[in-house]
């Protein structure tokens, strides 16, 4: 791994939440006066985070509104203290974690762009050197003697990002800014960022904007009630976001089992051969085994029930489906079955794949229960970007 | 080739250590920017700007002059200059530490999302008002000349260490204040109001030579020479206004602390030794608190 730029150890952050903060002297005598509104709650925003980032990477940092992700890149900013833990950054940070902060909307442009970049750490001489170029990307043109006060709130946001891009920094965070500018906008920071990832330097930044995670990231990092949840691949990272925000089971399956019409589906285990113990591993060409637990409850109205076994790859795509045939149904009889399900050749899959299970009313096909299951298998360890890996040939002429 | 890679890597570490450093670093070049920032900010729209900062001390001083000069009648001869002499570095000292006890919170906004070296807030407001006070001074210089006061000689040497201590002070005192002001936020209303009664801790209105004489009477004068200011506003009557007596009733008083010099640089060193301690402990307790200024906000 690349030199790390980025340490962070043991961080913890807690905030002390007073009913009211007692930011006045009479308020903090009252308070230590009469004890009892001293019951100030404590909340962990970030909860034992280790971290470390290497020269080069491209890290999305994701999670639900709330989980911490913000404490997290205000730390390594270096704005914010963490409670306990080291932090350790090496080379010039350059933070957009608001449009334009800083700003001062009675100055123009131009005198923006000077204060900005002087807070940020750049000499006059640099951005003497670099103004031209910053008015430039930020598609302000003469308006840049204009007060910024006069500024849509997308201006506000092309010349902050114009300024931190300038900078020259060795380390950008960025925290959910880029959803502001239009769409072309967006792309020419899109193209700047893939600038700075191939000129090595380090990216983090926070969005809500799942598919730029997939796209651009080399990792993505989940943040859920500040614990660090997933650390590694971006599209596994976004399916575990998605897992956490249940927007990644349009038909509400659980993790967790549940009754439904009277079935409960107890398990579902992905092995080389038939009963195995679960894989971590299918290579292609070779069967996989699918063994399922349902329950049928005692109950009226229980019918017989189709199982359906979904390969889910990242992002819980629906990539191959098995299912028990007619006369191999679960019958409307109390009791536990188990079913084996078996796909005899396994496709060049690339990456690591989860199982969905759910019963299907065999008669009429309409869904009864479903439960998705988190334990992931590899099929082949490929260059990423398509599920399928096939041999191809390829011919070049001049 | 491997270590090339290796000597490489470590240039580039020392590089980025370099750099991040640069961005923890005051620079001048910073400071100016945001002394100039308040400056056109506060004097922007209005028709004859930064001339409004010298129409207050001339308000100031004329108001003082017509009821202490005309109505009290207080015989001190050129007492406009001797005025001017003290208000003005007592002036830029108030609105110094006043303008830097609001300025951390003031700048909440960049406080919070942006990581920069704190320091340069008070350190900015203090350059405020030491450029409003420069200008004031220069227009002061120009006025005794023009009015045939005569203020050559070496006296005029004081100046430099006078304006050395009023800096070096007002700046302890504004970094203690605007990092205390962030946890509580009482710290600016209790420092206008301090101010208020500091102005009368100095010689400005009345003549330090007949405070000298009532607390010589009790031995407690040394006392008078522990605020800085003090010395800041005496030592410089003594540079400019150089007139050590005046006459009431047929008798010689005396104006100013003193007539010769010892005690200005004596006091001068008390002043220098207390802004250096006040310093240390101003340091001390802003980088304590600066670490949880964004969350404090």
């Amino acid at each position: 791994m690349a030199a790390a730029v980025i340490t962070a150890s043991g961080v913890n952050k807690r905030y002390v939440m007073h009913g009211r903060k007692a930011t006045a002297l009479k308020e903090r005598f009252v308070q230590s006066a009469k004890r009892q509104v001293g019951a100030a709650t404590e909340f962990y925003a970030l909860k034992d985070i280790d971290v470390v980032i290497g020269a080069g990477e491209t890290v999305g940092l994701i999670g639900p509104n709330g989980a911490g992700k913000s404490t997290l890149l205000k730390i390594l900013a270096g704005i914010l203290r963490p409670t306990s833990g080291v932090v350790d950054v090496q080379g010039r940070i350059a933070s957009l974690l608001e449009l334009g902060a800083g700003f001062n909307a009675e100055l123009t442009g131009r005198e923006n762009v000077y204060l900005n970049a002087a807070l940020l750490g750049l000499s006059k001489k640099e951005v003497d050197r670099l103004f031209d170029s910053i008015v430039e990307f930020s598609e302000q043109g003469p308006r840049i003697d204009d007060p910024v006060k006069h500024y849509s709130s997308g201006e506000y946001v092309k010349l902050g990002f114009a300024i931190a891009v300038h900078v020259d920094p060795d380390i950008l965070l960025i925290d959910e800014v880029l959803a502001v500018g239009d769409e072309a906008f967006a792309r020419k920071c899109l193209a700047k960022i893939a600038e700075f990832q191939q000129a090595g330097k380090t990216i983090l930044f926070v969005t809500h904007a799942l598919d730029l995670v997939e796209q651009l990231c080399t990792r993505g990092i989940v943040v859920d009630h500040g614990m660090i949840q997933y650390d590694g691949d971006p599209a596994f990272a976004v399916g575990t976001l998605r897992k956490i925000l249940g927007t990644d089971r349009p038909a509400g399956a659980p993790l967790e089992p549940e009754e439904i019409g009277g079935m409960v589906i107890e398990d579902a285990v992905a092995s080389t051969r038939v009963g195995g113990a679960a894989t971590d591993r299918v290579r292609p060409g070779r069967s996989l085994h699918v063994r399922v637990l349902v329950d049928v409850l005692q109950g009226e109205g229980l019918v017989e029930g189709e199982v359906q076994v979904v390969v889910m790859g990242a992002g819980d795509i629906p990539v191959l489906a098995l299912r028990t045939r007619p006369g191999g149904h679960v019958p409307a009889v109390p009791g536990r079955y188990t079913v084996d399900l078996q796909l005899p050749d396994m496709p060049p899959l690339v990456g690591a794949f989860i199982l969905g299970v759910s019963v299907l009313d065999a008669a009429t096909g309409q869904p009864i229960t479903a439960r998705r299951f988190d334990r992931a298998f590899w099929v082949l360890d490929g260059p990423r970007g398509a599920l399928l890996h096939l041999p191809t040939t390829a011919k070049v002429r001049a | 080739m491997a270590s090339q890679t290796v000597s490489e890597a470590g240039d580039r570490a020392a590089l980025a250590r370099s750099r991040a450093a640069a961005q923890g670093r005051i620079r001048w070049e910073l400071l100016s920017l945001l002394v100039r920032k308040d400056l056109k900010v506060k004097y922007q729209g209005s028709a004859i700007g930064f001339a409004w900062s010298l129409a207050n001390p001339l308000i100031q001083m004329a108001i003082y002059y017509v009821i202490f000069s005309k109505v009290l009648d207080n015989h001190i001869p050129a007492y406009a200059i001797y005025l001017m002499a003290g208000l003005l570095p007592f002036s830029a000292f108030s609105s110094g530490v006043v303008g830097a006890s609001g300025s951390v919170v003031g700048s909440a906004g960049l406080v919070k999302k942006v990581s920069f070296p704190r320091l340069v807030l008070p350190l900015s407001a203090v350059g405020f008002a030491l450029v409003q006070f420069l200008l004031q001074f220069v227009l002061l210089l120009f006025i005794v000349a023009v009015s045939g006061h005569d203020f050559i000689g070496w006296n005029l040497l004081l100046i430099v260490p006078a304006v050395a201590l009023l800096v070096a002070f007002t700046t302890s005192l504004s970094i203690l204040v605007s990092a205390i002001n962030v946890r509580w936020r009482d710290t600016s209303h209790f420092v206008e109001i301090a101010m208020l009664v500091w102005f009368w801790a100095n010689p400005i209105l009345y003549a330090g030579g007949l405070v000298k004489d009532k607390l010589n009477a009790h031995g407690v004068f040394w006392l008078y020479f522990l605020n800085p200011m003090a010395t800041v506003v005496s030592t410089m009557q003594r540079a400019i206004y150089k007139e050590p007596y005046y006459t009431f009733q047929g008798k010689a008083k005396p104006l100013l602390v003193d007539a010769g010099y010892a005690l200005y640089v004596r006091n001068l060193a008390i002043g220098f030794a207390i802004s250096a301690v006040l310093l240390l402990l101003a340091r001390a307790v802003f980088n304590r608190l600066q670490a949880d200024f964004a969350e404090d906000l």
